[in-house]
């Protein structure tokens, strides 16, 4: 277990430096005059310009660059400031930070706890009608791009029904916005749809998988009832590899919450990356990336941990 | 969108090629189109597709309408008028007539998902046969760069992209598919580790063909089946990529437009009850990534075919 903890460690701290080196260039290809021009206005003298690229050390070689940038990040937890808001990137992001988690981690479990069971569904009724139906509704679910979704709900539900709200709770607390489900079920059920489609079938061709296994026909020969078999037996270990599909997915959902944070006006880092590439708010947009990455990596990570901890056969392969 | 792996049919919801395998005869390409046809799921999505590239790309020739003059549309046509014998889908915010707008922003959907999905092709088996067959330092080197850029959320870095590099047709293309590359690299990766250490090539080693002759003319062929079905749904996901950019406000420009763009304005007006702004448009999305579905899950399944004869 150690020797896979520290392999796995330590294959994370090469991502995210490369991450860092990938941002640090990413930021660098944005022509630095064009950075000047987007901070100070078009009608920015020439001198301003070149104080601009001295403040943000553009007129230093690029290896140095990079070595400012590294220690801005691993020494001071600096990345940046944004001109738009005239405030340093980080402030903003941490700030929306615990809204874009809540509204992710919500809409996981509502993911898992919709999936897991149409997805063993399908395998007791497999080639019937409810898999055929359940099929075809991933399929469509699968093909519908996430904001053509989202807005068919504000206009199904929120403009014609007026069941719920038609963007998320306007307010600075996360706490506001986790007590005003009027506001947060319709972007929580927008996000999950990405999700629910993927991970339901993963679940039934999982739990088809595990009921070809030994131990299943072990247990019918020893007389347990098919229900016990089922979710005793086959459901424990066709989770497993739910814990790596999490992992697997956490890229898509963390980009997918971008277009369900623009479209229902949800205040959290999603919304401020549109806002800051409408803007042309460069820093800003880096920041976002870099956050979102790390973010990625250290789920993935504890992904890989957890499923070593449930499955034995992994820590020893 | 790029959500892990496609909602596929599992190869026992098919029983692939079983029946093929007893009807004999016929070369290994005719089995291969014999197991595709008999899926009717893939024969109606391939005739979907055709049906909405000559819908898109010849239907402009026989319903003439204004779709670049800006001008001209504000001036002499009604902006936001429902459907009539006039304008069959009705008329958008600027006046432009959606029947011809569907057809106009559907080809450069397309343009770009076939070609975005065409470059992501070659570069990824390009990097993953290479990676493979060659092993060790750069290998190592690749695929941690792979593992970086799938770290990054693929719609993060498709925005970086398209603020630095400001959309157009072409970088929107570039964009998409050099980010978009990461997979098929992984699966040609994977097939080449274990097609490096068979006979033919060791043959073709013996007879002193060189590395960059194996991977090219013997390794990349035979992961050809890999290679088209991962195509498929690779053009269904640009698809759906560049509609989630023209949303964002990052698609092509105007007075060009693309379907997710053409959503992103209409929804403003679906809102009073315009349906005929989004709806349409929607639909042509979802039936045209649907069809490559079908179609890149009946590939899979007749290139299983190919593999069982082995």
């Amino acid at each position: 277990m150690t020797g896979y903890l520290i392999r796995r460690f330590g294959q994370a701290i090469l991502v995210v430096f490369g991450v860092v080196l990938l941002t640090f260039l990413l930021s660098r290809l944005y022509p630095a005059n064009a950075a000047a021009r987007a901070a100070l206005g078009p009608k920015a003298s020439p001198a301003q310009i070149a104080n601009f690229n001295h403040d943000n050390h553009y007129d230093l070689p690029i290896y140095e660059q990079f070595w400012i940038y590294c220690k801005n990040i691993f020494g001071h937890g600096y990345l940046g400031y944004s001109y738009k808001y005239n405030q340093s990137v980080r402030s903003l992001i941490d700030e929306r930070i615990p809204k874009t988690l809540v509204l992710i981690g919500l809409s996981t479990i509502f993911a898992l706890v919709v999936a897991i069971p149409l997805g063993i569904l399908q395998v007791v009724r497999r080639n019937k009608i409810e898999d055929y139906i359940l099929t075809g509704v991933s399929f469509i679910g699968y093909a519908m791009p996430a904001f053509l979704l989202g807005e068919l709900l504000i206009l199904w539900f929120s403009l014609d029904l007026g069941w719920f709200e038609f963007e998320a709770p306007q307010t600075d607390s996360t706490w506001g916005i986790l007590t005003d489900p009027r506001g947060w079920i319709l972007p929580v059920f927008s996000l999950s749809a990405i999700t629910i489609a993927g991970f339901s079938r993963y679940m039934r061709s999982s739990m088809m998988e595990a009921l070809t296994e030994d131990y299943i026909r072990t247990a019918r020969a020893k007389g347990a009832a098919p229900g016990r078999v089922l979710f005793r037996h086959a459901l424990r270990n066709a989770l497993i590899p739910i814990i790596t599909l999490l992992g697997l997915t956490l890229p898509a959902i963390v980009g997918g919450a971008i277009i369900t944070e623009t479209v229902f006006n949800y205040p959290g880092m999603g919304l401020l990356t549109t806002d800051a590439a409408t803007q042309n708010d460069v820093p800003l947009l880096i920041g976002t990336t870099f956050v979102a990455a790390i973010a990625t990596v250290l789920g993935n990570l504890i992904a890989d941990i957890l499923y070593a901890v449930v499955d034995p056969r992994v820590r020893y392969a | 969108m790029a959500v892990s792996p496609s909602p596929v049919l599992e190869p026992d919801a098919e029983p692939a090629g079983g029946e093929a395998q007893q009807q004999t005869g016929g070369g290994l390409t005719i089995q291969i189109l014999r197991v595709f046809v008999e899926n009717r799921l893939a024969v109606l999505g391939a005739a979907l597709i055709l049906f909405i590239v000559l819908f898109c790309f010849l239907g402009p020739t026989f319903y003439h309408t204004n779709q670049t003059d800006l001008q001209k549309a504000l001036l002499t046509a009604p902006a936001n008028a429902s459907p009539s014998s006039t304008y069959p889908l009705g008329t958008d915010n600027n006046g432009f007539d959606m029947l011809g707008r569907i057809m106009y922003g559907g080809q450069i959907s397309l343009e770009v998902g076939f070609a975005a999905a065409g470059i992501a092709t070659i570069l990824g088996v390009l990097v993953g046969a290479v990676s493979g067959f060659f092993g060790g330092f750069v290998d190592a080197l690749l695929m941690r760069f792979v593992d970086v850029l799938l770290s990054v959320p693929l719609l993060y870095l498709l925005i970086v992209l398209a603020v630095i590099f400001h959309p157009s047709v072409e970088i929107l293309i570039l964009v998409i598919g050099f980010t978009a590359w990461l997979v098929p690299a992984r699966l040609v990766r994977g097939e080449t580790l274990s097609l490096r250490v068979r006979e033919f090539v060791q043959a073709v080693r013996v007879m002193g063909g060189g590395g960059g002759r194996i991977v090219l003319r013997h390794i990349i062929p035979n992961t050809i089946g890999t290679i088209i079905v991962n195509a498929t749904f690779q053009i269904a996901d640009a698809i759906l990529l560049l509609a989630a950019l023209g949303f964002i406000g990052l698609g092509v420009p105007a007075p060009q437009t693309d379907w997710g763009s053409m959503i992103a304005v209409g929804v403003n007006y679906a809102d009073s009850g315009d349906w005929w702004e989004i709806y349409p448009t929607g639909i042509a999305i979802v039936l045209v990534v649907v069809a490559f579905n079908f179609v890149g899950d009946a590939l899979r399944d007749a290139f299983e075919v190919r593999l069982q004869r082995r």
